[in-house]
């Protein structure tokens, strides 16, 4: 099960990084195209690029990731006695190194994990959830964290993160230079050329939008957050911690700011509001919390 | 020729076999050789903790020296257990824990005694300990689960059999609970 889950992931984190490529090389051939006459220039030149931010990317996703939330690490047990020695525990029964822990500081309870993988792995937690959790449900929320770590959810997750921030930055920064070279090209000679190029142009815009989101949601089927809920209690043999911590989760308030993009890194979604409308849960980037008591509880 | 290639080849396969099922098993061995020496670890650490607890204690709680007596009594003893009897070692430490939770529900009488900083931070080392104890057994137990099935399965039970590789003994857990002190100073 966990072997499968762990192929899984390895899997498709090739695939998200292989449909990146072929967009950034889509997108370099196209821009190439229109303003060098030459799709193959683009398309080397993208990819350089890309190769650059991704290995740039995934040598600093844990820095990057936990500055868009506000984290500082912290280095010693004494600065936090019991998350240090919790995490400590977690590491221990799930065989995995000490991660790197960070602190977030915000009233609202919460957590994640990122990095690489197991071996270069962090978690995080905010102060609220330091402050309402005793000892057994801090132990169910870490093995919920820790789990994802040792599941490789961490990887495929902080760079389905990573890639939805360079398409959105790509989509912007392709918008604003169609922008410019659509206002030049007014004075030009072969403006039906560029006119057909600012159609695809926009045209490609509009489904790279989109795209970016439906990478970042496909990489977090919310099937791994149950998954990770019965990894924490693999580890801690203790249901009742998580279940307990859970429902005071369920009553909490949102979280005061949230890197958008990194909500579903969270153990429960920082944004929730209370008032639901119908159809809210179609983008639900988590699934309900009730939802997963029910199951825990079933076990 | 021909034949002589092949039974070459059988042979070497053989070899090859071999050594891959000793030193699986070899593998497995060290994995809870190793896991127990992390519960020894944390034995030997609450062991040392336990005479800075006494005597933080002691102060307050004078009418309860026949508990603190007995964690005093059951440390000592617990040194003196022969290293590799791990069953007679966790037995008297599952003993002390429950000792151990006893004085801690003692300490809740005196307000005095909770406040202090000085015993918050020995109850956090103490409780760390205890999990420690409790989540090292359970990889003790889990890498012991590993190495006996590996014993017992073919093919690799005649090579434990040859080189007397000895299945080894689960941990029990103490009834009441996973032998953690839960504590909590946030209500």
């Amino acid at each position: 099960m966990l072997y499968q889950q762990i192929a899984k992931n390895k899997r498709k984190t090739i695939f998200v990084l292989g449909g990146f490529f072929l967009l950034v090389a889509l997108i370099g051939a196209a821009i190439g195209y229109l303003f060098a006459g030459s799709a193959v220039g683009g398309i080397v030149i993208a990819g350089v690029l890309a190769v650059i931010y991704m290995s740039v990317m995934i040598s600093q996703s844990t820095e990057v990731v936990m500055n868009m939330n506000n984290a500082h690490e912290i280095h010693s047990a004494q600065e936090a006695p019991e998350l240090w020695h919790v995490v400590e525990d977690m590491a221990i029964v799930a065989q995995v190194p000490m991660p790197r822990v960070f602190i977030i500081d915000d009233p609202s309870p919460n957590a994640f994990a990122t990095g690489n993988d197991p071996q270069h792995s962090a978690v995080a937690a905010t102060t609220g959830l330091l402050q309402m959790m005793n000892r057994e449900e801090l132990e169910g929320v870490m093995g919920h964290e820790m789990s994802h770590v040792r599941n490789y959810d961490i990887r495929l997750q902080t760079i389905a993160l990573a890639l939805s921030a360079a398409i959105s930055a790509l989509v912007s920064f392709a918008g604003n230079f169609w922008w410019l070279g659509g206002s030049r090209s007014s004075d030009d000679d072969d403006n039906g050329a560029v006119g057909i190029f600012a159609v695809i142009g926009s045209i490609l815009l509009i489904i790279l939008a989109p795209l970016a989101a439906t990478i970042a949601q496909m990489a977090l089927s919310r099937n791994r957050e149950y998954l990770a809920d019965a990894g924490s209690v693999e580890l801690t043999r203790n249901p009742l911690g998580l279940i307990s911590a859970l429902k005071k989760l369920e009553t909490a308030q949102p979280m005061k700011q949230v890197a958008p993009s990194s909500s579903s890194l969270y153990i429960s979604d920082p944004e929730l509001n209370s008032h639901h409308k119908p159809f809210a849960h179609l983008f639900d980037t988590h699934p309900p919390l009730e939802e997963r008591i029910g199951r825990l509880e079933r076990m | 020729m021909i034949v002589t290639i092949v039974v070459i080849v059988i042979i070497v396969l053989l070899i090859a076999l071999y050594a891959g099922l000793y030193n699986g098993l070899v593998q497995l061995r060290t994995h809870a050789e190793e896991s127990w020496s992390q519960i020894d670890v944390q034995l030997q650490r609450r062991n040392d903790l336990i005479p800075n607890l006494v005597s933080t204690v002691k102060g307050y709680s004078k009418y309860e020296a026949s508990t603190l007596e007995k964690v005093t009594q059951l440390r000592s003893q617990l040194e003196n257990v022969p290293e590799d009897d791990h069953a007679q070692k966790m037995a008297v430490s599952n003993e002390l824990t429950g000792t151990l939770r006893s004085l801690f529900a003692v300490a809740e009488n005196y307000p005095d005694l909770k406040a202090s900083t000085q015993y918050q931070s020995l109850m956090e080392e103490l409780s760390n300990t205890e999990n420690k104890i409790a989540y090292s057994r359970q990889l003790y137990n889990s890498t012991v689960a590993n190495l006996d099935a590996k014993i017992q399965s073919f093919p690799s039970n005649i090579i434990a059999k040859i080189h007397h590789f000895k299945q080894m003994d689960y941990l029990q857990v103490p009834k009441e609970s996973k032998a953690v002190p839960k504590v909590s100073f946030d209500d």
